[in-house]
């Protein structure tokens, strides 16, 4: 019917569409699993079922809640409705202080306390991301 | 405050220029000479002075802290030593717009006396169609991010520059930078004047190579700067974070990468002209793009200066304008030459040079989606998210097995139709590397066959392209050598990250921290007063395993304007390994928080991007040297 050449471009034409739907269903698809989502402490109490992903958490270091021994940092991260304490080992960003913005990467043990791996390092004492602006909302 | 007034009214005569520039240039355009007509360069000329004057009367404004510059009075203060004050004059958002406007008229004016033997009509259009980029940004600039605003009364000290800001590596990182992206603007207005005049030819091919080849090596190097020093200043010990604003620049390379070999296809063979001016306009929309992102303060980072929604919606509207503008005069004027022949034989250097075209396009969704996904997503729904390094790291790395025996394969394929020489030599090669992998490999790691195989793949073409450069002496040395660096580029970063070690505790003065492989001591320290701040110079002795000893000394600065607290990681490299140690001060504490961390291999991940440049530069003087 059709000429040779004719159906080998239909043939590539073909190969590339299933490719091109294959790299996007597998793009997606990592894309499900290594989203990282951010919630401030008053989402994580309202949460019906506990989520075993990584999340983020970001608000305000409470006042005299940070205790320090030779493995572990832990303090408080409020977002001045609820709180969460947060247990950590690992290296500190230098504009860690009580009564700052931070924001923690990590696992949730249970709705009362958060394993973190990673403390995001703010660059500038002045700016806070937009992440804690939300958890604070309209303080 | 006369350089002031000098600055903004040479911004204005430039903005006139250009407009005046247009008008001529369209006249000329209808005229019947040969030659464009020496208004048109002299006007150029003309236009690059006043930007000049404009840019070095900013410079001077910094270097005499004159505070009645808002710019100068946001981004600098007194007792900032020299160097820093002249680096802080791009260190902002409005002076490094500046920069991007001289940028801009430069390579025009280079670009028009760069190409005289190129026909005139063609050098018109890409003119026409850079000064329409030059109008935008000279708009943008003077409507929304003026430098030279005037404050008053004048303050008396300035607010100062982010000290992470002050170091040598970020101070000539933007300049670099911008040469590469900047430079992709040329690429754009003249593959647009190319396709108007339906001059994507060999000819073209040619000419525009050499543009290309600059921006890829000034991009290579601005991104190899802008990551060394994210390594040793931020303090994660970690050279590349998939940060957004990283892969911002990334995302121009990759397609500028893919740009710079099908340009080969187009020179040689005169083949896949659409593909070349498709890539041209993406290149420097992505270059836009990563403008608009990075300045309209929709991602968070260091690059970040000002949140001011007006300027984002300017560049994003100046940005549709663009992609509409070039879309549009594609689609009408663009004609495949179908009278040539230009058909190939499956297994050639056409279809090697394809084929790294769709990995490059690959690895572009990928880092695209992975960055553009959390905005989508905020936008829509207002969730926020982060998409972290695994997401990358999955979806790239698997892929780089296949991209590397192709890069191995293909150079040595020949055009039109071929196959494939020397089996033999090839597949002794390959069971060397892959033989070699896996004794370097056995014991190190858990996930044995993947690492085995990625790691033989980036062996077998660091074998062939070494074999290729002892053997068949400077037969295409600029590719040979690019392609070496990029699989000592790929091995260098693999073994850092499978052999990388790294301590995190939190210790007191005089105190010692033991562990399976040495010791940490941490002996004292010591306080210095410099100009701008004040420093805490540490003193750690560091035992490894064989009982050898090092002293490092972190530092950890408290900048007095403004007020940060800054960490300087010491690093003491080698050429197997860097030993990296970081501190934090926990304030209020007498504990302080140390990474201590071994990074094998650190220098060559540098070592071998400096070879990918120099391979572009080979390249380069190589097409000089022809002509």
């Amino acid at each position: 019917m059709y000429g040779k050449k004719v159906k080998l471009r239909f043939l590539f034409l073909v190969l590339i569409l299933v490719s091109a739907i294959l790299i996007v269903f597998l793009i997606l698809q990592s894309l499900k699993e290594n989203v990282v989502y951010f919630q401030s402490p008053s989402e994580i109490k309202s949460l019906v079922e506990l989520n075993k992903n990584k999340i983020r958490v970001g608000g305000m270091v409470k006042e005299q809640s940070v205790s320090i021994n030779s493995n572990e940092v832990n303090f408080i991260i409020t977002d001045f409705k609820n709180e969460i304490n947060v247990i950590y080992s690992g290296a500190v960003p230098n504009l860690f202080a009580e009564g700052k913005g931070v924001v923690a990467e990590g696992f949730l043990k249970d709705k009362n306390y958060f394993l973190a791996t990673k403390i995001l390092a703010k660059h500038d004492e002045n700016y806070m991301p937009p992440e804690i602006k939300k958890a604070i909302g309209d303080k | 405050m006369l350089a002031n007034q000098i600055g903004y009214y040479s911004l204005i005569l430039g903005l006139l220029l250009s407009v005046l520039l247009c008008g001529v240039s369209i006249k000329d355009f209808n005229r019947g000479s040969k030659q464009i007509s020496q208004d048109i360069l002299s006007l150029t000329f003309l236009q690059l002075v006043f930007v000049i004057v404009g840019f070095l009367s900013l410079v001077l404004s910094f270097i005499k802290s004159d505070f009645s510059n808002e710019t100068v009075f946001n981004n600098s203060h007194t007792t900032k030593p020299l160097f820093y004050k002249i680096s802080g004059t791009w260190g902002n958002h409005e002076g490094s717009l500046l920069l991007w406007l001289l940028v801009l008229t430069l390579f025009i004016f280079l670009f028009l006396i760069k190409s005289k033997e190129q026909p005139k009509k063609y050098r018109i259009l890409t003119l026409l169609f850079q000064q329409i980029i030059i109008i935008g940004f000279f708009l943008f600039v003077l409507t929304t991010s003026n430098p030279f605003n005037y404050l008053f009364p004048i303050p008396s000290e300035g607010l100062g520059l982010n000290p992470i800001l002050q170091d040598p590596a970020l101070a000539i990182h933007p300049p670099i930078l911008y040469l590469g992206y900047v430079g992709t603007s040329i690429i754009f207005s003249s593959s647009l004047a190319a396709v108007t005049q339906s001059y994507v030819s060999k000819e073209w091919g040619q000419h525009i190579k050499k543009w290309v080849l600059v921006s890829w090596i000034f991009l290579t190097i601005g991104i190899m700067l802008g990551s060394i020093w994210a390594y040793y200043e931020l303090g994660w010990g970690g050279f590349w974070f998939w940060d957004p604003v990283e892969n911002v620049s990334l995302m121009p390379w990759l397609t500028l990468t893919a740009l710079l070999h099908c340009i080969i296809v187009l020179e040689k063979r005169a083949a896949l002209t659409s593909w070349v001016v498709i890539l041209s306009i993406t290149t420097f929309t992505l270059s836009m793009c990563g403008t608009f992102l990075v300045r309209s303060g929709i991602l968070n980072s260091v690059h970040t200066f000002a949140n001011d929604p007006a300027r984002g919606i300017f560049i994003l509207i100046f940005l549709f304008i663009l992609i509409i503008l070039s879309l549009g005069i594609f689609f009408l004027f663009h004609k495949e030459n179908s009278k040539k022949l230009n058909n190939f034989f499956w297994l050639s250097r056409e279809t090697s040079i394809l084929i790294n075209n769709w990995f490059m396009m690959y690895f572009l969704a990928v880092v695209l989606i992975g960055t553009v996904y959390p905005i989508f997503l905020d936008v829509i729904s207002s969730e926020k998210i982060s998409v972290g390094p695994p997401f990358y790291q999955k979806l790239i790395a698997p892929f780089l097995i296949p991209f590397l025996l192709f890069m191995s394969l293909g150079p040595r394929l020949k055009w039109i139709k071929s196959k494939i020489e020397n089996k033999r030599s090839l597949i002794v090669t390959f069971i060397i590397s892959v033989m070699l992998t896996f004794f370097i490999i056995k014991n190190l790691t858990t996930d044995l066959l993947f690492y085995t195989v990625l790691i033989s793949a980036a062996f077998f073409l660091f074998f062939t392209t070494l074999k290729e450069l002892f053997i068949k002496k400077f037969n295409n040395i600029s590719q040979t050598v690019a392609h070496f660096g990029f699989s000592l580029l790929i091995l260098s970063i693999l073994f850092n990250s499978i052999l990388s070690s790294e301590i995190i505790t939190n210790i007191k003065i005089g105190e010692k921290y033991s562990y399976s492989r040495g010791e940490i001591f941490f002996k004292k320290i010591e306080e210095n007063k410099k100009n701008n701040y004040n420093s805490i110079i540490a003193y750690f002795e560091i035992k490894d395993e064989n009982g050898k000893i090092i002293e490092l000394k972190p530092e950890i600065r408290i900048y007095n304007q403004p007020v940060i607290i800054t960490s300087e990681a010491d690093i003491k490299t080698t050429l197997l390994e860097d030993k990296f140690l970081v501190m934090n001060l926990v304030k209020g504490n007498e504990y302080f928080n140390i990474r201590y961390q071994i990074k094998p291999f650190m220098i060559w991940i540098w070592i071998s991007v400096l070879l990918l440049g120099l391979g572009g530069l080979i390249s380069l003087f190589k097409t000089r040297y022809e002509k």
